[in-house]
This record gives structure tokens, C-alpha cells and sequence, in this order.
């Protein structure tokens, strides 16, 4: 029996006074992947936000418990350096501050939140190296200023080199499918596949059926109106794709 | 990141302290306060120095009292009091020390405190140093090796007394003594500075470096540098500064002139950290500098590259007159403005030779309730044939109480020359910082690390040794930035 990674009960939050999610249950157990669908607007990206610690949205009830931690009483960086990772649907720029500098400063946060040393700069760039190798991506791209002038699917797979530098126990990737063609969904998607093992889990938020094509899921969630109205298996990606989302609204 | 916290970020911004504000309790000779004839002439003969100085002190004394101190710049302060200031005040012992040995330990000790020892042996390799307390150089470092190859580098005090004709030929050749209020007090004034001077052909082989320490209360400081570098001439020069923390305001008016003939190329870098006052906006140093060069050969070239994160008020415009034909000026500045801080810097490029290029990239990074200006002119003259100029002005404003300004000025008197100018305006945005804590980052790294990378282009110009102090300083005003 493999252990619980994160357990969501009755999760409740606002913006603005707006309730958006209205009491959501959910429980991810390390080596699986979890899927979440649903039409625009029903809370998915609210959901993400929300386990990241955007402080925009205010929780208002419910309990999330990470790793046997509260993960509501953590900070955003301490969610982060304890393994929750979110590749974001619009990822930011920040000018003139190169990947690598980024990651550096980053790992090193994790090492020494883990109570481990720093990595000596060798060290460190052979990591890259070979995480840049496993995602597939450019070497070159490491040189550039964090998401600066990229590409939808450059900033995407820039999002999974990340997910993969800092290893983390709990990725939730919110539509990361959106915006991409054909091949940069292809390089995400083998990525995540890769950095998937049977200690880690995957939220995997998405409005299409395609990109649990390449990421097959072990549990799908359709969330409709702030709650989980549908939970199914692979097949229920498909029932979806064919009906649409109206089917789930009666 | 809330609204709340935005607010708590600059609060919390404003209670950093300043790392270099202690005094140096040592015994001190000082000139009673007031300004006339008799305390120039007492300084001058304090000094020893000869009748030209003097003479040209008296001259710029009495063009100063015609002039009125300028108020164009975007600060509001409170104009010094120049009869209450002492302009005189130097270590008591100093006769001018043969050997370290001689030096006082407590000024080795407040120097080593500040990063900059004084002994050779404990000093950088490549970088000598000269260090000016108060009124005087107090010492200077690696003096005989540079005299191997020719290169004097000694306090301007020394210069005049061991070569009147060069400083003669040259002081006030780039900022004439009624140039303006303060260049004009300085040179009645002023009680030392650096002097160096780099024969044709010669590389130096280290950086020269001048650092500059304010301690006695109600002094100001004038120093004043002369830089020469003779025809295909190369040199790199440093300049830091600090002073205590004092509840009253501090001045300091400073004159620095560089000229590069035939050839040569001179690199002037500056971090300045001079108290910037406490986060009500009270003491700090009022910064008030003319620092000028001027490119007289052909293809010589001098670039001013300046970091400004101290002082209460800023006044200050490197410039640049490219005289000779295919001469390159260049500015490269950063400028950080927290609390009560108020700076209007820039730079002017004055294009008169033919093919002359200037280039000017200023980063203005302004926090808390402070004002950040640029100011800049590029004018190019009727004969500048096909004269460029390239500028690029960036603000980075953090948090909703401070200001960022830019003032542009262009005149151009030949058709051919092209001049760019390029500005922007960003915030740290919430989502950056949310994005940088979402990686791990706390929000007092996240906000180091965007400033370092909005300042990158100019970082990436200084000397090594300084790149890494100039970084720190930007980590250190942006201490307990914690949200």
C-alpha cells in the first residue's frame, strides 16, 4: 500500500469575496498521476494557485495535509522547498536574471532547507547538464534571462527543466498543454514522464483530452462550479472529449 | 502577495542598517568653522604649497562668492551652511608615513573593518590604493612598484609639491574653477584627493584605487582628482567611499578631472556608499560632485561606470568631452534611492571631434519614499561629422511611494550625427515575486536577485574586485526585505 502525498479535505477559498472553490476532496498517493478537467471557469487554475500559496485567494475552510504537514500554514517558499513544484500556464519573466543564476539560487534554497551544503559550482552545472539532457531542451537556453522573449513552448519546457532541477515530491502542472504544438507537447510530456517515479505524484491540469494522450493519468477529476462532480479512470477523458462538458453540468 | 505585504516589504526595507557607521575615535586636527581669505591661506600654507596654488585658490574664492547655488536639479534639502562647515581636518599625526608602520593602528584597524587593508601584504594583489580620511591622504599602497614603470600615483598634496608642472598644466583644464557653485568651492577649498598620471604607452598593471572616508563631524570633504593618462596610455581607476552615521547632514563636494590624450583609455569606476541619512530622512551626506573628462587625442576613449546607493542628496553627472576625432565616452550607472533619498544623476556627452561615439546606460532603482532623477544632455557640436550617441534609461520603481524621473536632453548642430535614446519604466511585480517563492526564493532573494539582473548590464562593467563588492551593497539596501 503506498503512502498518501497529499490529502485534500473540504478545501474552500475566495477572491475577492467570491467563493470559487466550494469543498474539494481530493487525495494523491505517491506514484500516481491525478488529472484535473473541467471547462473554463470552474476553479481548476483557482485549485493550483490555491496549493501553491498564492495569497490573493483567501481559504476559507477545509485542510490540506502535505507530507504530513499542514501545507496551509507554509509560506509559498516553504511549500516549494518541501516538494510542492507548480509549472505555471503563464510563466513570468524576470529580465536579465539567467536560468542558471535562477536555479542556483533556488537549489540552494532547497539544499539548505534539506540541511544539506551547497554544491560546488562543478557540481551544479553537471546538474543542469544532465537535466537538461533527460527534458530535452537546448543547452542554450540555460544562458537566457528567465523566460525572457520566449516562445510559448520554450517557456513550457523551461517549466519542466525546472520541475526536474528541484526534484520535488508533488508537481501540479496547470495547462501546461495550452499554447503548445504538436512537438513541444511531445518534449512536456516526455519530460514528465521521465521525471515520474514511484515516490512522486502528478496533479495534471488540463481542458483537453490531449495531453493525457501523452501524460496517462491514473485518476481523473472533473471539476465543475468550485467541486469535484465526476471521478473516473483514463476512460472518463475520453466519455468527456466525446460528450462534452454539457453532459456533466445536468 | 498582498498589498500588506508590498507595504511590509518597504517598512521593513527602511530598518536596515548601515554597515559602515562608526566613527574612528582618533585625535583630529581641525580649522574652526568659516569660510574667508585667511583660512585659504592658512590651508594653503598649511600645505606648504606654492604661490600658483595659492593664487589659484584666492581666484576661485572669489568667483565662488559671485555665484549662487544651483537649484535646478528634481531635490528638495536644506542648503548647506557654508560658514558652519571646518574645511580642514586631518588625522593629528600625520606628517606622511614612510612605512605602514607609522600609521596610526587605529586608522589600519578602521580601514581593515571597512575591507580595505592597508598593508601590502594583506592587500588585494592588483589594486593599489589610496586612502583619503577627511581632509588628507592618509596612505598609499604599492607606490614603488608603479614607479617601475613610470606611473606616479600619490595624493594630489604630494603632486603639487613634487610635480607643480604637471598638475599646474592640467588642474582645471577639464573643470574650470567657475565652472559652478560647487566646482568653484572646491577648488578654493579643497584639501586633497589623488593624483595619478600614466606615461605614453604604458599599461598600468593593477587598479588604481582611491578610497574616501568622511569621520570628523561638521567637516566637509573636497577632495580632488586629477587623472592623466599620456598618449596609448592605459588605466583602470576605483573609487569607494563611506562616512559614520550623523544625525546632521555632511557635505561633500568633490572635483575629479580626467585626461586622456592620443590613444589612451581611462576607466573610471565608482561605488559609492555614503550615509544616506537614517529612514526619516535625517543626516546623511549631501553629495555634491563634478566629475569630468576629457577625451583631447584621437581614438581615446573614457568610460565612467558608477554605482550610487549612499548619500541623502545626489548631485552628480559624470561627463564627457569627445574632442578628439573618433574619441568614445561611456556611462554606465546605477543608482539605488531608499527611504528619504533623493539623487539626480546622469551624464553629458559632448560630442566636437568627428566620428565620436557615446553610449550611456543608466538603471535607476528607486524604493521606499525616495526620488531617483536622470539627467542627462548629449550635444553634438557643428564639426562632430557623423557623431553617435546611444541612450538607455531604465527605473525600476518597488513599492507605490517613490518616484523615478527621467530628463533627457538632446542638442544636435550636425545633420549626420545620430542619437538614440531609449526609456522604460517597470515594477517588481507581485507575480515576479511569487514566481521566484514559488522556486524556493524567499521574497528578500527574489527581490536581490531581479534588481541584479535590471542592473546587470552594469555590473558586468566593473573590475572584478568591485563587481563582487557592488553586488553586496545592492543585497545589503535590500536587507530584511522580507515579506
Amino acid at each position: 500500500m503506498s503512502k498518501t502525498l497529499i490529502k485534500i479535505e473540504n478545501l474552500k477559498a475566495n477572491i475577492d469575496g467570491k467563493e470559487i472553490l466550494k469543498g474539494i476532496d481530493l487525495e494523491i498517493k505517491e506514484g500516481e498521476v491525478h488529472a484535473i478537467m473541467g471547462p473554463n471557469g470552474s476553479g481548476k487554475s483557482t485549485l493550483a494557485s490555491v496549493l501553491a500559496g498564492r495569497e490573493i485567494y483567501e481559504v476559507t475552510g477545509g485542510k490540506v495535509e502535505f507530507n504530513s504537514k499542514n501545507l496551509l500554514d507554509l509560506s509559498p517558499e516553504e511549500r516549494s522547498r518541501e516538494g510542492v513544484f507548480l509549472a505555471f500556464q503563464y510563466p513570468i519573466e524576470i529580465p536579465g536574471v539567467s536560468i542558471t543564476n535562477f536555479m542556483k539560487a533556488a537549489v540552494e534554497q532547497h539544499r539548505e532547507h534539506k540541511g544539506l551544503e551547497p554544491l560546488s559550482p562543478s557540481a551544479f552545472l553537471k546538474m543542469m547538464k544532465e537535466k537538461k539532457e533527460l527534458v530535452e531542451i537546448g543547452s542554450k537556453l540555460a544562458n537566457r534571462a528567465v523566460n525572457q522573449g520566449f516562445s510559448g513552448g520554450e517557456k513550457k519546457k523551461n517549466e519542466v527543466f525546472q520541475m526536474a532541477m528541484l526534484e520535488p515530491k508533488l508537481a501540479i502542472l496547470d495547462e501546461t498543454d495550452s499554447g503548445l504544438d504538436i512537438d513541444a507537447l511531445r518534449v512536456v510530456s516526455n519530460g514528465v514522464n521521465k521525471l515520474k517515479n514511484k515516490k512522486n505524484g502528478f496533479l495534471v491540469i488540463t481542458h483537453y483530452q490531449r495531453l493525457l494522450d501523452y501524460i496517462v493519468p491514473d485518476v481523473i477529476h472533473v471539476l465543475y462550479n468550485g467541486k469535484i462532480v465526476k471521478t473516473g479512470g483514463k476512460e472518463l477523458a475520453l466519455e468527456l472529449e466525446e460528450k462534452g462538458y454539457d453532459w456533466i453540468k445536468e | 502577495m498582498s498589498k500588506n505585504d508590498d507595504n511590509k516589504i518597504i517598512t521593513e526595507l527602511s530598518e536596515k542598517e548601515y554597515e559602515a557607521g562608526f566613527v574612528t575615535d582618533i585625535e583630529t586636527e581641525v580649522f574652526p568653522a568659516g569660510l574667508n581669505e585667511d583660512i585659504i591661506r592658512q590651508l594653503s600654507a598649511k600645505k606648504n604649497e606654492p604661490q600658483f596654488m595659492l593664487d589659484f585658490r584666492l581666484k576661485a574664492f572669489r568667483k565662488w562668492l559671485t555665484m549662487t547655488e544651483p537649484d535646478w536639479g528634481h531635490l528638495e534639502y536644506e542648503k548647506p551652511n557654508f560658514q558652519a562647515i571646518s574645511y580642514y581636518a586631518a588625522p593629528k599625526s600625520t606628517a606622511k608615513y614612510n612605512s605602514i608602520d607609522e600609521v596610526d593602528p587605529e586608522l589600519i584597524k578602521t580601514f581593515e573593518k571597512l575591507g580595505i587593508p592597508l598593508n601590502e601584504q594583506k592587500a588585494l594583489s592588483g589594486v593599489a590604493v589610496d586612502v583619503v580620511m577627511d581632509s588628507v591622504s592618509v596612505h598609499t599602497t604599492f607606490k614603488e612598484t608603479l614607479k617601475e614603470k613610470g606611473i606616479i600615483f600619490c595624493s594630489i598634496s604630494e603632486a603639487i609639491q613634487d610635480y607643480p608642472e604637471l598638475v599646474e598644466k592640467y588642474i582645471a583644464s577639464v573643470v574650470p574653477a567657475g565652472d559652478n557653485f560647487y566646482s568653484a568651492l572646491n577648488s578654493a577649498v579643497f584639501t586633497d584627493g589623488s593624483f595619478a598620471y600614466i606615461p605614453k604607452g604604458v599599461r598600468c598593471p593593477m587598479e588604481l584605487s582611491t578610497y574616501f572616508r568622511i569621520n570628523q563631524a561638521n567637516t566637509g570633504q573636497f577632495e580632488r582628482t586629477l587623472l592623466i593618462a599620456d598618449e596609448g596610455s592605459y588605466v583602470s581607476y576605483l573609487e569607494g567611499c563611506t562616512a559614520p552615521q550623523r544625525d546632521e547632514n555632511q557635505l561633500h563636494a568633490a572635483v575629479v578631472e580626467i585626461v586622456a590624450l592620443k590613444d589612451a583609455e581611462v576607466k573610471y569606476s565608482t561605488v559609492q556608499n555614503w550615509y544616506p541619512g537614517n529612514k526619516e530622512g535625517k543626516g546623511g551626506v549631501y553629495n555634491f560632485v563634478t566629475k569630468r573628462g576629457i577625451c583631447k587625442g584621437d581614438n581615446s576613449k573614457i568610460s565612467w561606470t558608477q554605482v550610487e546607493t549612499g548619500s541623502a542628496v545626489t548631485w552628480k553627472y559624470p561627463s564627457t568631452i569627445l574632442k578628439g576625432d573618433n574619441s568614445v565616452g561611456e556611462f554606465y550607472s546605477v543608482a539605488v534611492t531608499n527611504n528619504f533619498q533623493q539623487a539626480d544623476t546622469g551624464t553629458k556627452m559632448i560630442h566636437i571631434g568627428k566620428k565620436t561615439k557615446s553610449t550611456i546606460i543608466s538603471k535607476g532603482i528607486s524604493l521606499g519614499r525616495s526620488n531617483n532623477s536622470y539627467r542627462g544632455l548629449v550635444k553634438i557640436g557643428p564639426k562632430a561629422h557623423d557623431a553617435r550617441n546611444y541612450s538607455q534609461c531604465d527605473s525600476l520603481l518597488i513599492g507605490d511611494t517613490c518616484g523615478a524621473h527621467t530628463f533627457p536632453y538632446i542638442e544636435s548642430e550636425n545633420p549626420s550625427a545620430i542619437v538614440e535614446h531609449e526609456a522604460t519604466t517597470s515594477k517588481v511585480s507581485e507575480d515576479q515575486i511569487f514566481y521566484c517563492n514559488q522556486r524556493g526564493l524567499d521574497t528578500e532573494s527574489a527581490v536581490s536577485l531581479i534588481i541584479n539582473g535590471f542592473a546587470k548590464e552594469v555590473l558586468n562593467k566593473l573590475p572584478m574586485e568591485f563587481a563582487v563588492e557592488a553586488q553586496k551593497l545592492l543585497a545589503l539596501t535590500l536587507e530584511g526585505s522580507v515579506g
